[in-house]
């Protein structure tokens, strides 16, 4: 298990852009909607969980893809599927591997992204609270995606149209903790709701990832 | 009596069809008149909402065969992932379509039915919201199906994604909720209220649901035959390039 996480880690980082990529892509959409909404701090800093929300999410989904298809093209997921290590297990290590290279990093940076919205101060731990909480279930749920698609030719588009109202639950409860977190609300209720279906995803999912993993290596 | 996984049996699923779809479907057919004339000619205006009201009898069966077609979904996916039925799963993919259009009736003629009385086509209101995601989770069940050319292979992953989906559906309906307070009213028909709406619109309102619920199951039936005959002409042909 250790064996596939490092070399997933390894790969990401060797491949170039595993950290950095969905950094500057977060980066990029955190600039672009100022642009569009225009410079007002007051309107920013109300948005502004909303925005990093969504941009955490966008990057996450940039990266699904290459969870499998890369193994699945050149048979690695083959060799993979007859090691001992069961298909849960690969289903669950695999959305680790992608947490540590798109989630952690995005965790990390919020805050300062956060700064160039003009967040209000008391927001900055909920908001990385909410990500910590949030991120691992967007991972779990990318993962299920990701399996699912992965026979599929060109399935960049699809796997956007399968996973994104998967992703409903989790964004509505992570940016509903930064937003009352930055307005000085009580956040108990949305951070636990959250907290249930990152640990629901992450106990439940990977049977299922594995599953349809099983089904497409038929 | 035979079980009714003799159903199971593509050759009698077809032959039991045949039979019984012209009596759905002219059934159907005649709940959908009556009701719609009764509704739309022979009830009173609201003495609220003037004439508007008589969109309930489009909007409120609508509403309820797009969920309920999801359902019947999840139960044919079940089937198929637990007993390897065709029939099943291609019961589960005649649906899909008719559930999308089902939810785009309820969502269009809420719009039409908002304009006048909230003053707005569309609120981010928790129901009008869930039922935007209920048809994004159609879409995209559609469009796998249509994107995986091997059968079974497609049969099993939509099957998953169905049961994936049913899970996160539900958790977006009660998020949703959380997210915003609505602008709906509360449910009008339950089974667990003594009264409901009242009794004027209420019969043929009940005529109109009897109607919905018979043309989705003529409309499966239908589509459930086609494809099972497109299936067997696919598999005809190929054993002809092969002889």
């Amino acid at each position: 298990m250790r064996a596939l996480l490092l070399r997933d880690l390894r790969l990401a980082m060797r491949a170039g852009g595993g950290f950095g990529l969905g950094l500057a892509f977060f980066l990029i959409v955190t600039v672009l909607v100022t642009f569009g909404v225009g410079p007002e701090s007051a309107l920013l800093a109300r948005i502004a969980p909303g925005i990093l929300w969504i941009g955490a999410l966008l990057a996450c989904l940039l990266s699904l893809d290459r969870i499998f298809a890369l193994d699945w093209e050149d048979g690695s997921l083959d060799l993979i599927a007859t090691s001992p290590l069961p298909m849960e297990a690969v289903a669950s290590v695999k959305a680790l591997a992608h947490w540590i290279t798109t989630g952690l990093p995005l965790v990390i940076a919020a805050p300062f992204f956060g700064l160039l919205l003009s967040l209000p101060g008391p927001g900055y731990g909920w908001l990385t609270l909410s990500l910590v909480l949030g991120t691992p279930a967007l991972s779990v749920i990318g993962t299920f995606g990701g399996a699912l698609t992965v026979g599929i030719k060109r399935g960049g588009l699809l796997l956007s149209l399968l996973v994104l109202p998967l992703y409903v639950p989790t964004l509505i409860f992570g940016a509903e903790v930064a937003r009352r977190g930055a307005e000085g609300l009580a956040v108990a209720t949305p951070a636990l709701m959250l907290a249930g279906i990152t640990f629901g995803s992450i106990a439940l999912l990977p049977f299922a990832s594995a599953m349809v993993l099983r089904v497409n290596l038929r | 009596m035979a079980s009714i996984w003799e159903y199971a049996n593509p050759v009698k699923f077809i032959r039991t069809t045949d039979r019984v779809l012209p009596w759905v479907a002219w059934l159907a057919g005649a709940c959908l008149v009556v009701g719609l004339i009764w509704g739309f000619f022979f009830t009173p205006d609201d003495f609220r909402q003037g004439s508007t009201v008589k969109i309930i009898y489009l909007h409120v069966p609508a509403a309820l065969m797009a969920i309920n077609a999801w359902l019947m979904m999840l139960v044919a996916s079940l089937i198929w992932l637990v007993r390897r039925h065709h029939v099943s799963a291609l019961a589960a993919r005649a649906a899909a379509p008719v559930g999308a259009v089902m939810t785009v009736i309820a969502l269009v003629t809420g719009a039409i039915w908002g304009q006048p009385m909230w003053g707005t086509w569309w609120a981010w209101d928790p129901r009008l919201t869930s039922f935007l995601i209920l048809f994004l989770f159609y879409l995209g069940y559609i469009a796998l199906w249509e994107a995986i050319e091997t059968p079974d292979t497609a049969a099993d992953l939509t099957s998953v994604l169905c049961l994936v989906g049913s899970v996160f559906a539900l958790l977006s309906r009660y998020a949703v909720n959380f997210w915003n307070q609505g602008l709906h009213q509360g449910a009008s028909l339950s089974l667990d209220k003594e009264k409901n709406v009242a009794d004027v619109f209420y019969l043929p309102l009940l005529v109109c649901i009897a109607g919905f619920v018979l043309l989705f199951i003529a409309l499966v039936f239908l589509r459930t035959q086609t494809e099972i005959r497109a299936r067997r002409a696919r598999a005809l042909l190929a054993r002809e390039r092969m002889g």
